[in-house]
């Protein structure tokens, strides 16, 4: 049992153009019996959020390479990428490196 | 392994994720917060500090930068060049004696005329980025890429370089030793507030002069016709890469700037060297994604952030608040298989994720190329080098080369069969027959030569345009060549181009009429010995 989960999302580095360019997103994430898991919430986000070209943004159960993520300023890859469960007031940000510098 | 979409499920083991917090290798007491390369985890000082070191150590490794010399930072507003500026601002305003010494300037070239962008949209991100360089307090010069139309034709030549001393270790030390000695020599206190007060002062002026003139829409539609003119998304990205490097390349010149620094990160340039392999630019791999690019001569490109993954900088933007800009470019949003460079990329990255040290391998390949003859090489004739990207011309090879075969295998696949007078050493293969009867009366003294009339005679004779835009082949190198291919309407380049392109073609005409007059450089030699 989880209660709803308010959850802010940040874009960056191209990412935004996807989203309205709009950087900043507080979401709320619905109530449902499991707690929510970083592989929902981008399923959650590829229905809810985009607004086009999904393949940019996820590819199969993942990002699509070159999309970084950080969970409250700090990689995934060290919170267990996919199945790290949310929290509530998390920070999750997506930082794509596609556009050089 | 060569499939497109290969599945390793099952067979590859699952990269190990770890669940508890891992502390840092490096101080292995604080928490990591990030993962670098395959599996370091790193706490954010360590991190800090890791990251300011690779920069500072990367310049010191390459001793190419002088202190006092003045050097042009290529900030486009991306993660990677406004990384590069940050890393320049902390290496100068450190007071340890190691610190950087140079004064730094910085140029942005807004290109939103080739990529469709809208006047507001442009101001928007000049002004963005305008405060950002405000704030480092540099000079700093925004040029649009419309004012490529009006260069002079002097920034297709390779100047000589500046500095004829050869770039020892030696000659480095001795050079900083005495620049410290003149340092302190100075009042120590009012040193730093001299170099402050004279900075400030130019950039008051500067910053009139940083704006440059406003830019007319015919020339956005002039640059926009260019642009519309080119077929393939690859050739426009090679010829936006081309213009914008002669853009730099003459503010740098004109503004005193002997170095110009480009942002090129690790990942960048692994998808640089190979999608250039695919363009057929391998002859100069070395230069095009080595630490520093010699070929202009007086003014020398270099890339400290090359060994930077892209993944380390995006956080180390994140981190601690590195403002940047995102300028959507030409390929953004693009399909997959839009253009070589694009689809170089996916490529790249997608087998970066699997195999993590993909980029890194194809780095250390790089690393190992170096250019093969020593770069200021006075006895190449200047026509020597391509019109476009003064790298060395690789098409006037013999009668049996490779590249002949190409020529004559694109000559046969053609409709159309080979045209009178054609030869396979020819410049201009499957010209149609028309056009030499339309020449009318040729004055050129080499009145006999069909090649001499099919070919254009530059300023012998008032004849059309179109002898010119063949002759344009000619004169650039094997990759260059396929982009202007691509290109529908060869007039629509920007009149440098054209006029160093006729020039260049008389020349070479007036010194085949006079070759038989001429010593090569061995017979010379002899003489002199012989007289001797």
């Amino acid at each position: 049992m989880a209660a709803p989960i308010a959850i802010h999302l940040e874009f960056g580095g191209g990412a935004e153009l996807l989203f309205g360019s709009v950087k900043e997103h507080h979401v709320t994430l619905p109530n449902q019996s499991a707690p929510w898991d970083m592989k929902q919430l981008l399923v959650w986000i590829r229905g809810n959020m985009l607004k086009e070209r999904p393949e940019l943004f996820v590819q199969g159960d993942t990002v699509r390479p070159g999309i970084l993520v950080l969970i409250n300023d700090a990689d995934w890859e060290l919170m267990g990428e996919l199945e790290y469960e949310l929290q509530d007031k998390d920070n999750v940000v997506f930082i794509s490196t596609l556009h050089g510098g | 392994m060569c499939q497109v979409d290969e599945e390793y499920n099952g067979q590859l083991e699952h990269r190990v994720t770890p669940r508890v917090s891992k502390k840092c290798v490096k101080c292995k007491e604080n928490t990591a917060v990030l993962i670098i390369r395959a599996g370091d985890a790193f706490c954010r000082g360590c991190f800090k500090e890791y990251f300011i070191h690779k920069f500072r150590a990367m310049l010191g490794k390459n001793r190419v930068i002088f202190p006092g010399e003045k050097v042009l930072l290529a900030v486009s507003g991306g993660p990677a060049s406004s990384s590069m500026l940050s890393q320049v601002q902390e290496g100068l305003s450190r007071d340890a004696p190691k610190k950087l010494r140079f004064v730094p300037g910085i140029i942005y070239i807004d290109e939103g005329g080739a990529s469709g962008q809208s006047m507001e949209e442009r101001e928007r991100a000049v002004a963005q980025l305008e405060s950002v360089f405000r704030a480092t307090n540099y000079h700093y010069h925004i040029v649009h890429l419309e004012q490529v139309l009006s260069l002079p034709s002097s920034v297709l030549e390779a100047g000589s370089s500046a500095t004829e001393k050869p770039q020892t270790g030696s000659s480095y030390k001795a050079a900083v030793d005495q620049f410290i000695q003149t340092k302190k020599n100075q009042h120590p206190d009012l040193s730093v507030e001299n170099a402050q007060s004279h900075l400030s002062s130019l950039s008051m002026q500067e910053v009139e002069n940083g704006v440059t003139s406003p830019i007319t829409p015919e020339h956005t539609q002039a640059l926009q016709r260019l642009f519309a003119s080119v077929r393939t998304l690859t050739a426009k990205e090679d010829l936006l890469h081309t213009l914008r490097l002669h853009l730099i390349l003459h503010t740098a010149r004109t503004q005193g700037y002997t170095k110009v620094m480009m942002g090129d990160s690790c990942s960048r340039l692994a998808i640089k060297l190979l999608s250039n392999i695919s363009l057929g630019r391998g002859a100069s791999l070395a230069t095009d994604t080595g630490f520093s690019d010699p070929r202009y001569g007086d003014v020398v490109i270099v890339r400290p952030m090359r060994d930077y993954s892209s993944k380390e900088i995006a956080y180390y933007n994140r981190m601690f608040d590195i403002p940047s800009v995102f300028i959507p470019g030409l390929d953004t949003k693009a399909q997959d298989k839009a253009s070589i460079q694009h689809v170089t990329e996916s490529f790249v990255t997608k087998l970066q994720t699997d195999f993590p040290s993909t980029v890194s391998t194809i780095y250390r390949t790089s690393e190992k190329l170096h250019t093969a003859c020593p770069p200021q090489n006075t006895n190449t004739q200047p026509f020597a080098k391509c019109l476009l990207c003064v790298c060395a011309l690789d098409t006037k090879l013999e009668e049996f080369s490779a590249y002949q075969a190409t020529l004559i295998s694109e000559q046969l696949s053609q409709r159309r069969g080979p045209g009178p007078g054609f030869t396979p050493g020819a410049a201009a293969p499957g010209l149609p027959p028309a056009s030499s009867a339309s020449q009318g009366q040729c004055y050129s003294s080499g009145g006999g030569q069909h090649q001499g009339c099919m070919t254009g005679e530059g300023g012998c004779c008032s004849s059309a345009k179109k002898p010119e835009t063949v002759d344009l082949k000619s004169l650039l190198c094997y990759s260059c060549r396929l982009t202007i291919k691509d290109m529908t309407a060869e007039d629509a380049l920007p009149q440098y181009i054209l006029s160093e392109a006729e020039r260049r073609k008389r020349r070479s005409q007036m010194r085949e009429e006079i070759s038989e007059f001429l010593l090569e450089e061995d017979e010379a030699i002899l003489s002199v010995n012989g007289s001797l």
